[in-house]
């Protein structure tokens, strides 16, 4: 666009108050975070003085020794990835026969499959989690009819609810929009006489799908896993409604350091290991899904 | 056009399905007169009734809607900006910062902005809330702006400089105009983030402070209850309200495939 005469003053001017705010409200205490992790607990929670009554600065590694020593957390992040993990493969079996559906259909059916998708996404999120404290409820027809069923085969009822069925099932639930966005984007590209060439050519539609709409769609499914994936790491709502006393996360280990033990320091290193985990399965996803789109950017 | 078998539509009806049935039941009970949220027993309204004489919930209310406003308000102005400076210039700094808040864990800038708070003796309580939302909101404007602004004439923007409009009277009478159903869009979408954030409030609410979201939340740790089931059906119905008008007012909200 053509330069105008003060382009400069106007810059700062409208970019300046948004960049100040996130400078402030964003970028300060994500900082402040960082430097909290190198610090010492507080005799009575958050963090130690700075300079204590010898003189001595405060400035050590002990959160992150204590984090790399002790299996335990070590553990809470395999776990945490093992639960992602499943969330992603489930939502994406989910996923996909929905977003080929969505793309295949009309212009006009299209838009309101695409809004039914994204619809649930928009309600509030606890209530989203309350409505599987009802589904998976002991007294709810589900639990009974589960019971009855393994009543007859002998074995002991198990409880749905507060256990760790309960808390992938809702990881799934509110992932599922995540997978078939940019899954149906990318479906949505194929070019049809791809698939009529190879039919003419003898493939079955098994080869159709494994050999042509797979491997193009595999841009759309990192970008799906990315978006499963990451958020389902660091939730802490789902296990600490529905989970069962083993179904402690990531997440809930923080929201322990901060609100319970009062660690800072340590729930600071927690939230780092996090961030660092997350970026750097987003950056394999997109390098992955660079490299895989190739010349066939879909 | 392939068209999808059998198979296909029975699969998709079954991911319709599990997306809407756990919603549908969450309606149903709130009419339902039992305790327990069982199976059905009769139609009532005592549940309503029930909720709007809490008065724990109606001011977690008036907290959630006071929040909201300030939040939606100040995080349009602020992301309008954000939207018409990315759209206009290269920049490499506020791109980041726009989309970082929204590209990590969520419990991330909840703890880092509690432990920011506490460090510089902020109290925690509807000011604090309210400036954590506002910086998570801010993104969400931007980029609905800027997919707006994406598909606008700037030629215009220009006729109006060129006929010698100050900048500031070419973009109250022409940009601001030609923008306004994305800044309704975003504002409207700011305010259903605002009043549904459970986990950033969670964080720099502090023990004073409860907002819907954190009311509903200390109610189902405690016991299920059909007001629970009465206050999300009509919060779902605002969120619901509030999402389709912001859609009917910039189509590319609901297609993330396209621009954003």
């Amino acid at each position: 666009m053509p330069a105008r005469r003060p382009t400069r003053l106007a810059k700062w001017l409208i970019s300046g108050p948004p960049l100040l705010y996130l400078l402030v409200f964003f970028a300060a205490p994500t900082l402040i975070m960082v430097l909290a992790s190198f610090r010492s607990p507080g005799e009575f929670g958050g963090l130690a003085p700075l300079v204590d009554a010898t003189g001595r600065i405060d400035l050590n590694v002990d959160s992150y020794v204590r984090f790399f020593t002790e299996p335990v957390f070590f553990q809470v992040f395999v776990k945490s990835a093992w639960y992602a993990a499943l969330t992603t493969v489930v939502c994406l079996l989910l996923a996909y026969p929905l977003a080929s559906l969505i793309a295949r259909s009309g212009k006009k059916h299209r838009d309101l499959l695409l809004l039914l998708v994204i619809l649930p996404f928009w309600s509030n999120f606890l209530i989203r989690i309350y409505a599987w404290m009802i589904i998976l409820g002991p007294n709810a027809a589900l639990a009974r009819l589960v019971n009855r069923v393994l009543a007859l085969f002998g074995a002991q009822p198990v409880p749905l609810l507060f256990s760790s069925f309960a808390v992938l099932v809702c990881l799934v639930y509110v992932s599922l929009p995540f997978m078939v966005l940019p899954l149906y984007a990318n479906l949505e590209k194929h070019d049809d006489a791809l698939l009529d060439a190879a039919q003419d050519l003898g493939a079955n539609a098994w080869q159709r799908f494994w050999r042509i709409t797979f491997p193009l769609s595999l841009p759309g499914v990192y970008a799906g896993a990315a978006l499963v994936f990451i958020p389902a790491l660091g939730i802490f709502a789902i296990p600490d409604i529905l989970g069962g006393p083993d179904d402690t996360l990531i997440g809930n280990l923080i929201k322990q350091q901060f609100l319970e033990t009062r660690d800072w320091p340590f729930g600071s290193v927690l939230s780092i290991m996090l961030t660092l985990a997350a970026l750097l399965l987003a950056g394999t996803a997109a390098w992955i899904g660079r490299r895989g789109a190739g010349d066939s950017r879909a | 056009m392939r068209r999808g078998s059998p198979w296909l539509w029975a699969s998709a009806l079954v991911a319709y399905a599990f997306l809407y049935l756990p919603l549908l039941i969450v309606v149903v009970y709130s009419f339902n007169d039992s305790r327990l949220n069982a199976e059905w027993v009769g139609f009532t309204l005592d549940w309503y009734r029930k909720l709007f004489a809490d008065g724990d919930m109606i001011s977690a209310a008036g907290n959630s809607l006071l929040i909201g406003v300030t939040a939606s308000l100040a995080s349009t102005v602020l992301g309008t900006m954000a939207g018409m400076a990315m759209h206009r210039y290269r920049l490499r700094l506020l791109p980041i910062l726009i989309l970082a808040p929204i590209a990590i864990p969520e419990i991330l800038t909840g703890v880092s902005l509690l432990i920011f708070f506490v460090l510089l003796n902020f109290t925690l309580g509807l000011m604090s809330v309210a400036l954590a939302h506002i910086a998570f909101c801010i993104g969400f404007v931007a980029i609905v702006v800027r997919a707006r602004l994406a598909g606008m004439d700037e030629s215009l923007t220009e006729a109006a400089r060129d006929c010698g409009a100050s900048p500031g009277r070419a973009f109250r009478y022409v940009t601001l105009p030609l923008i306004m159903p994305g800044v309704i869009a975003g504002a409207l979408m700011a305010f259903t983030l605002s009043i549904d954030d459970f986990v950033i409030t969670f964080f720099t609410a502090g023990a004073g402070t409860v907002t819907l979201p954190l009311q509903i939340y200390s109610m189902i740790k405690i016991s299920v209850t059909p007001e629970v089931n009465a206050v999300s059906t009509l919060l779902m119905l605002l969120t619901l309200l509030l999402i389709v008008t912001a859609a009917k007012l910039s189509p590319t909200l609901l297609r993330s495939d396209r621009e954003t």
